[in-house]
């Protein structure tokens, strides 16, 4: 294949998205959109009672970054625990594609939003404030920058 | 592969190409040294394209201007004027919402230098209204540059009407024709324009070589200062392999396009209607009939243009996208993307539009390609409404 803008990594999840769809019994459901270029991703997990994200779909509606972005975070996720997917970085999605143009860097930003969205929905749903997930956030932030 | 992307280029003709060879090995005397065979056939081959492509919009030879590309022809149409000390008193420029950049950025610029701009809004098919052109010309009106075809949705303006209002008024008519020169017909007496943009790449000649017609009696000051060529409208050496072909390309299209532009129009045809048949969430963009030949141009509900673009081209389908995403993809910055200006100007809602694909043929389309991207279309979309949050499958 020619090379474009875009690495092989991102045309592969960009053909064969990984994990697309909806998950019906989701516990978790995070909506997020990008007024720049109008993206939206839609993030369903099923996470179980020992706090694992047993299964993960995402529904995007979006360009070929976006496409890949939601794919490949999906795979990063997909059996870890609550705590370790919030230490999920848009950077290490970016490295995990091999890279995003630098335009497009925001549609990792985004996968990485729309997991913050389906936990914050996951512990409200628990009966816990959501804002937990942004002091989790916080707490791991300042842990990488010690 | 299918090429359907012409409205960015055109695959030179081959008679083209076999025109311009000799002019970049063996005959490359400079033009300007006229003293010596050498020099003088180039100069001769110079002035023989100039004839051709004068030939193409009913113009005379001596007011054609060779320039690089479209981009430099409309700059230099529009700051040729406005740098120009005989109009110095008129301060007022009028352009279309559905400009292409390269007016819509130089007329922004003016502003800067005390310029006054109105953008003509255009209807939900991409037409000005010359009723409006009419109302919005003033005393101070220097200038009036509206595009005969709009590249993004095909769409063909009523230029003669256009003109018509411009030269009652007694103002400065730029006709940016680089999306429909050599595929409908451009003529300037007809247009009553007094400058014209075209480029060659976009019938069928190579890329680097446009012109600017300019009318006998407008006053232009070039954008280069240097020595005397092209009667020092444009300084710098000439770019005879590429001009040569200019004129190739005008010549053919001169004689072929009635032929070729039928051809593509009914092949036009038969992808719109293909593609209304098969969904009713797919919007065509532009006008239904004044269009440009070969150029179908549409969005989809639920679905983005860039994605779209992509699987086509994996698909082996060249088009182009007027989404956001598709848009100076290698910025630096996402807030360089933006959303085309055209698909606003005609009213394409922001909320549920994404982006627009277009389709534009040349005369090398045959039916078996339209067949082909009509039968991979639904695999795509569906694919892609599949993956859409937006999309709900009733």
């Amino acid at each position: 294949m020619a090379k474009g803008p875009y690495s092989d990594k991102v045309m592969d999840h960009f053909m064969n998205p990984r994990n697309m769809g909806e998950i019906e019994d989701a516990n978790a459901i995070g909506e997020v959109g990008n007024p720049a270029c109008g993206d939206v991703m839609k993030l369903y997990m099923k996470i179980n009672d020992e706090g694992v994200v047993e299964d993960v779909k995402f529904k995007t509606f979006g360009c070929g970054a976006a496409i890949a972005s939601s794919s490949m975070a999906t795979e990063l996720i997909k059996g870890r625990k609550v705590e370790e997917v919030l230490e999920l970085t848009n950077e290490a999605i970016v490295e995990a594609l091999d890279g995003l143009p630098p335009a497009k860097i925001h549609c990792s930003v985004m996968a990485e939003e729309a997991i913050e969205a389906a936990l914050k929905d996951y512990y409200s749903r628990m009966g816990k404030d959501p804002k937990i997930v942004d002091e989790m956030k916080e707490k791991i932030k300042s842990k990488v920058v010690s | 592969m299918i090429y359907m992307d012409n409205v960015a280029g055109t695959k030179p003709d081959k008679r083209v190409v076999e025109k311009m060879l000799p002019f970049i090995s063996e005959k490359y005397g400079n033009p300007s040294a006229h003293f010596y065979p050498l020099g003088r056939e180039s100069f001769e081959a110079i002035e023989e394209a100039r004839g051709h492509v004068a030939a193409l919009i009913n113009a005379k030879p001596d007011n054609i201007i060779f320039t690089s590309c479209g981009t430099e022809s409309n700059n230099l149409a529009i700051k040729g004027v406005a740098n120009n000390p005989e109009y110095k008193d008129k301060k007022h420029i009028i352009i279309s919402e559905i400009e292409h950049y390269s007016v819509q950025n130089v007329a922004l610029k003016l502003t800067n230098y005390g310029y006054e701009v109105t953008k003509l809004k255009v209807d939900n098919t991409g037409l000005v209204n010359p009723q409006d052109l009419k109302k919005s010309i003033r005393k101070d009106t220097l200038l009036v540059s509206i595009m005969h075809a709009n590249p993004e949705i095909g769409t063909i303006q009523d230029i003669e009407e256009l003109g018509k209002v411009c030269k009652e008024a007694g103002v400065i008519f730029h006709v940016d024709a680089v999306a429909s020169c050599g595929h409908v017909e451009v003529d300037v007496e007809k247009f009553q324009c007094d400058l014209l943009s075209i480029a060659s790449q976009n019938f069928y000649g190579p890329r680097g070589a446009a012109a600017l017609y300019i009318r006998d009696g407008v006053r232009i000051t070039p954008l280069f200062d240097g020595g005397f060529q092209e009667k020092g409208y444009r300084s710098g050496s000439e770019n005879v392999a590429a001009i040569v072909g200019m004129g190739e390309a005008a010549r053919i299209a001169k004689e072929e396009m009635a032929e070729y532009s039928k051809k593509m129009i009914k092949l036009r045809q038969k992808l719109w209607d293909g593609l209304a048949k098969m969904f009713d969430f797919l919007h065509f963009t532009g006008h239904p009939e004044k269009r440009l030949p070969g150029h179908v141009s549409f969005w989809i509900e639920y679905i983005e243009g860039e994605s779209l673009l992509m699987w086509y081209s994996l698909k082996g389908v060249c088009a182009a996208s007027g989404s956001a995403c598709s848009s100076n993809i290698l910025a630096e910055d996402e807030e360089e993307l933006e959303a085309s200006h055209v698909l606003t100007a005609v009213g394409v809602p922001n909320d549920i539009c994404a982006g627009s694909l277009t389709f534009s043929m040349s005369k090398y389309i045959e039916e078996k390609d339209v067949d082909y991207v009509l039968e991979i279309t639904p695999g795509i979309v569906n694919r892609l409404c599949e993956m859409s949050p937006y999309f709900n499958k009733k």
